[in-house]
This record gives structure tokens, C-alpha cells and sequence, in this order.
């Protein structure tokens, strides 16, 4: 390795994990051991952001009684991303929805920043309220981000969070997300990721009795030597739940994208419907992609799905479409968007500005003869 | 439509292809001048939709031997799209299902590829939307097909309308329909050939694939032809297919016997 990673084992009070753990095994550290030994400074998410109506500050106290719960719920202390999250103690951005409240937008952006930036994010939402957010995970330069983001939903409540982690080819992303959910409550998740050096996504939900609704869409992209790694985790801890996951991947370059799925369903999870769909493109023979569903299932009335597509651009979608006169690369863009689409089109509204599409595909993803402005591909500016 | 001084659209010549060295096509040779309606006929597995996409340029294909040639160009040299753009069309056999990318915008970017090509103004949205809207009602499909991915989730009949909306929106010189028929109850089956004769005219080519007499009732051929082991092995009139309608292909086998494949 470049660099060396004892001091985050220092800040974590853990080893950085070996690529003999069966979790880490695919993911390639190198990146971050490049990352300049150094705490920055983590720009507030909320200055000069206008809370809107229903959603408001939780109190030190709120915070106090209530940070480390969902954490707690989806036994995630132990996992090294919130070790070393946890070992900084970055400042609690804490926030209360009640009600129907307007959408809101967090940003962590890194910036230029040289080192480890630390977010901390802690949301609740009462019971019956429901929110729609978007954070935006972004960086220009050599640094790295961490971000844990607990989520507590009560019952009946609606969430539905977009993550869009919008990278530079010297930063890297580690995020960690861990929510509870009470019965009756939905989470709509949509993730997307591209242009980071290496990003690790745990995404880990717990239906703490059972009978709520967990959706969960996700796109990585990766080129050049990048890696991205998702480690998703949901269990049922009652009866009567329903899962609905899908994640894509698409790999171009001497890239590296990893999936592992984890789901759960124990002997008190009678009645859960969990399916889940890993669909992956290799643009390059270079390229890996890693894909595992984990199932772990008990309970035995249950309607468990999975299934795992690898595969390159069709041929003979291809063909069809330049036998109608349309261009080799640009048919290939034109099957791409629509490959991302399927999960993209699940942001929240918001996204639309970052223009995420664009950035994957770079310009012409519109397929006129004259897209305006077209943001520069990530990756490649 | 025969005139013996039309000009030729396309001249296929000792045509030889394999897919993954296995020969296919064994020495296919045509010639189709305007006006002209033809119509291949011929047992599953003889190369028809071999032919076809040959033609189109897909790249599974290896030409081995001989020429096409499309008005005054070597069509062999041309990538698929430029093919498409200069008027050649293939109507598939098994439309591809495309999931993800909108039928609407596609059908936008194949016309306005073939305006290019042919010097004519691109079409914005709006423009599009008239054209197509116009063009749908020469098969009869609903717009609601537009706003959906293309062919996804479409019955065969419906794909098969989007195939000639597709024909009529590129305007195509030469048009291949591969078995457009099959598969078509008999109502689709008067839409799709009113949509061909619509189409077909003094400047144009049509090439039909088709099993099927009850196509060639409706749509009436000036050439029919035979394929068998990867060539054309009988050619006639529109008499020929009716003489194929009563005895079958059982004389193909005797006939392919006393007629050796040529060796390029
Ligand atoms: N892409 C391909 N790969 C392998 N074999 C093929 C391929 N395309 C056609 N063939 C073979 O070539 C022969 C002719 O097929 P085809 O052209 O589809 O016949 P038809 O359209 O007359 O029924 C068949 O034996 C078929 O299996
Ligand atoms: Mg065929």
C-alpha cells in the first residue's frame, strides 16, 4: 500500500479489515490508505438549509436518548465503518419529522478537503409522519468520507431517502445506514454511486416487529480502477413484513463492484415476503463483478425470492436498434440509460439538478442531436 | 409491379455466409428493381431470416463469398446503421424487446437518423408526435404503445405493428419483412398487408418471407422464390406459390440431390 492506515485503526480502535474477512474479501483498500493521515472539517449540512414545515432540530437530550439505537437494533456496532465513525465523534446532525412534511435535501460535500470527513446523521420520525430526502454525498478531491446515518421510523410513518454519492477518482465513500423500522412504516430507499476510488455501502434495516415495507433500489457504477462494495443486511424481527430489493451494478474498465445480500428471516417472521434481484453489466472483460445473496431463513410459512443476472450488453438488442439507423455507441448509451433508469427514476425529485444520469453515461444521454450543457462524466474531468 | 427497365435496388450476388464457421448461406443470388414485390418461401432452417439479416449487417454473420450490392454501393461495406439510414429496412422475425428505453423516443431517433441522411429537417418532439400520431393509423395501434418500453410486454400482433409503424415512419427503398405474417389472427393480418401496399410503390422494393399463401392473397407478389440448404433453389411467378400451397416442399430434397452446392 501508498500510504498507511494505522492512524484510522487508531481512530477506530480496530483494525482496518483484512481482505481475509469474508465481508472484506473483494474490497481493495488502497484507495483510502492513499488518503492524506489527517481529520477536516465537516461543513454543516443544514447552514443556510430552511427546515421545512413538520421537520425540525432534535434536542441534545433527543439526541442523547436516542443516538446509537438503530445502530444497536441492526447489531452494527461491531462493523468497522461505525468504529471508526464513532472513534471521531463527529457532531450529531439530528432531526425530528412529524407530520407530512416538505422534502428536504442534506448535503455532505467533502470538497476539496484533504483527509477524513466526518458526518453523523440521526433521523426520526414519528409515528404517521412522513418525509422525503435526499443526501447527496459528494467529493473533488483526495479525501474520504464517512457518513453514519441512523433512521427511526415509527409506526405507520413513510420515508422515502435517496442517497446519491457523487465521487472523484482520488476520494472514497463509506457509508453506513442502519434502520429501524416499527410496523406499518415504509421505507422507500433509493441509492446511486459513481466515480468514486472505492466506496462501501452498508445499508442495514430491521422490521423490529415485523410488519412493515422495505423497498430498496440501488445503482453502482464503476470505471477505470474504481471498486464499489454494497453490504446490505435486512431482518425481520416479526411476522407479516414484505422486502422488495433490486441492485445494479454496471462495470466498466479494470473495475470492481461487489454486492452481498444479506437477509434474515427468523422463526418469528412467519408471513415475510422478501425477494430480492441482483442484475450486473460488464462493459469490460476486465472488469469483476462479486455478487451473493445471504439467506438466512427459519421461519417456515414464508415467500422468499432472489436471483442474480450477470451479463454484457445483448447483441441483438443492439443490432435491433442500429438496424434503425441508430449508431453503434450511441444505441449502446441509449440500452445503458435504461438500464440505470429502472433505479434513478426512484430519487426524489431533487436529484433531478445533480443530473445523475449524465454524469454516468456523459453527454448525449438524451439521445438529441443537441443536449444542453452536458455535465462532464465523472471519473473522467 | 414489373418493369424490365426499372432500375435495381439490389443485387445479391453467389452470396455464401456461416455463423461460427457452420455455412449458412450457400450461394444466394437475387435481383430486385423498383416496383418490384418479391416473396422467399421455404422450410424452416433453409436461411430465409439468415438472408434477411445478412442484408441488415448483424454481426453474428460472416459474408464468405459474393456481393451485395444496394443501388450504386457495395452494401457489405456498411455498418447496420448506415444500412438503415439509406433506406434499407428489416422488419424482424422475433422483434427484440427493449427494456428501459421509451418506444416513443426511439421511433424519434430512427426517423430523424434517416431525415439526416436524406437532407430532411430533424423533428422536435412536437413535430414527431404529429408525424407519428398520422403514420399509427396506418396500422391501426393505439398511442398507448408509444409510452411504453419498446416491444416490452407487447403480443407478437403487437410487435409486429410496431415493426411496420417503424417501416412507415423510415420510409424505407428496399423492405424486408421477415414472416410478418405468423403469428397475425386474420384481422391484424388485412392491417399489416394494407400497411405494406401503402407503403410499396413505383420507387420502392418490398421482400417478403412468408410461409404462408394466405399473406400473398393479400399482398400480391411479382417474383416467388424458393429457399432450401441456403440458396434460392426455384424462382417464378405468383403461380409458383400456389403450386407450393397444393404440393408442398417435398420435391425440394430431390431437386437440392441433382443440384450440388456450388463451392465459392
Ligand atoms: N446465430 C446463429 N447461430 C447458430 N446457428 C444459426 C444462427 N442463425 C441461423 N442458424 C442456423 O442456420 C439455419 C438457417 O436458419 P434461419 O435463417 O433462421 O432459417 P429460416 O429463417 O429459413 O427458418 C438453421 O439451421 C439455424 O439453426
Ligand atoms: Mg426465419
Amino acid at each position: 500500500m501508498a500510504g498507511s492506515t494505522a492512524w484510522l485503526e487508531g481512530l477506530a480502535g480496530a483494525p482496518v479489515p483484512s481482505r481475509r474477512l469474508e465481508d472484506w474479501r473483494f474490497t481493495d483498500l488502497t484507495a483510502l490508505a492513499a488518503i492524506h493521515p489527517k481529520l477536516a472539517m465537516a461543513p454543516d449540512p443544514l447552514a443556510g438549509v430552511t427546515l421545512p414545515a413538520g421537520v425540525s432540530r432534535l434536542s441534545s437530550e433527543a439526541v442523547e436518548a436516542l443516538l446509537g439505537r438503530a445502530l444497536h437494533a441492526n447489531h452494527s456496532e461491531q462493523h468497522w465503518l461505525v468504529q471508526l465513525n464513532q472513534g471521531i465523534q463527529p457532531a450529531v446532525v439530528g432531526l425530528g419529522v412529524s407530520g407530512a412534511a416538505q422534502p428536504l435535501e442534506l448535503i455532505c460535500d467533502a470538497g476539496e478537503a484533504e483527509g477524513l470527513v466526518p458526518w453523523r446523521i440521526l433521523l426520526v420520525l414519528e409515528e404517521g409522519a412522513s418525509l422525503e430526502l435526499l443526501q447527496v454525498q459528494r467529493s473533488s478531491g483526495a479525501n474520504a468520507t464517512t457518513v453514519i446515518t441512523e433512521v427511526l421510523l415509527g409506526a405507520g410513518s413513510e420515508l422515502r431517502l435517496g442517497s446519491l454519492g457523487l465521487g472523484d477518482r482520488q476520494a472514497c465513500l463509506l457509508t453506513h445506514l442502519a434502520v429501524e423500522q416499527a410496523p406499518g412504516s415504509t421505507l422507500a430507499l433509493t441509492s446511486a454511486s459513481a466515480g468514486w476510488a472505492l466506496s462501501r455501502f452498508e445499508p442495514r434495516v430491521v422490521q423490529s416487529h415485523g410488519a412493515a415495507h422495505t423497498q430498496m433500489r440501488s445503482l453502482q457504477w464503476v470505471d477505470d480502477q474504481q471498486c464499489a462494495d454494497t453490504h446490505s443486511a435486512i431482518r425481520f424481527d416479526g411476522p407479516g413484513g414484505t422486502l422488495d430489493q433490486l441492485h445494479k451494478a454496471v462495470a466498466d474498465g479494470a473495475a470492481r463492484s461487489v454486492f452481498n445480500g444479506a437477509i434474515s428471516v427468523p422463526r418469528a417472521a412467519q408471513q415475510t415476503e422478501a425477494s430480492q434481484l441482483s442484475r450486473s453489466l460488464l462493459l469490460s472483460d476486465r472488469a469483476r463483478i462479486d455478487t451473493k445473496p445471504q439467506l438466512e431463513i427459519v421461519a417456515d410459512d414464508v415467500r422468499c425470492a432472489h436471483g442474480a443476472t450477470v451479463s454484457r450488453l445483448q447483441q441483438d438488442e443492439l443490432f435491433y436498434l442500429q438496424s434503425r439507423g441508430i449508431a453503434a455507441a450511441q444505441a449502446s448509451r441509449l440500452l445503458l440509460r435504461g438500464f440505470c433508469d429502472e433505479v434513478l427514476r426512484g430519487l426524489p425529485a431533487a436529484a433531478a439538478t445533480w443530473r445523475p444520469l449524465e454524469r454516468l453515461l456523459g453527454a448525449d444521454t438524451q439521445l438529441s442531436p443537441d443536449p444542453e450543457q452536458p455535465a462532464a462524466p465523472l471519473g473522467k474531468v | 409491379m414489373i418493369r424490365p427497365d426499372a432500375p435495381i435496388l439490389l443485387e445479391i450476388q453467389g452470396l455464401h455466409a456461416s455463423v461460427d464457421e457452420q455455412p449458412i448461406l450457400n450461394g444466394v443470388n437475387l435481383t430486385i428493381r423498383a416496383g418490384e414485390i418479391h416473396a422467399v418461401m421455404g422450410r424452416n432452417g433453409s436461411g430465409k431470416s439468415t438472408l434477411s439479416k445478412v442484408l441488415a449487417g448483424h454481426p453474428a454473420y460472416t459474408v464468405t463469398a459474393g456481393s451485395v450490392r444496394y443501388q450504386d454501393v457495395n452494401l457489405l461495406e456498411l455498418e447496420p446503421e448506415q444500412r438503415a439510414r439509406i433506406g434499407l429496412f428489416l422488419g424482424f422475425q422475433y422483434p427484440v424487446e427493449i427494456p428501459g428505453v421509451s418506444n416513443l423516443e426511439f421511433l424519434r431517433v430512427a426517423t430523424n437518423a434517416r431525415r439526416q441522411e436524406r437532407g430532411d429537417d430533424e423533428l422536435d418532439t412536437f413535430a414527431f408526435e404529429d408525424l407519428v400520431r398520422e403514420r399509427l393509423n396506418v396500422v391501426q395501434m393505439d398511442p398507448a404503445f408509444l409510452e411504453r418500453s419498446v416491444n416490452q410486454g407487447f403480443s407478437g400482433g403487437e410487435k409486429k405493428r410496431n415493426e411496420i409503424l417503424q417501416m412507415a415512419l423510415l420510409e424505407p427503398l428496399v423492405a424486408i419483412l421477415d414472416e410478418t405474417d405468423s403469428g397475425l389472427d386474420i384481422d391484424a393480418l388485412r392491417i399489416v398487408a394494407s400497411g405494406v401496399n401503402q407503403l410499396a410503390g413505383p420507387h420502392t422494393a418490398t421482400l417478403l418471407i412468408t410461409h404462408y399463401q394466405r399473406l400473398l392473397d393479400l399482398i400480391t407478389p411479382d417474383f416467388v422464390h424458393v429457399m432450401a440448404a441456403g440458396r434460392i433453389l426455384r424462382s417464378g411467378g405468383k403461380e409458383l406459390a400456389l403450386e407450393l400451397e397444393r404440393t408442398g416442399y417435398d420435391w425440394v430434397d430431390a431437386e437440392l440431390a441433382r443440384q450440388p452446392v456450388e463451392v465459392p
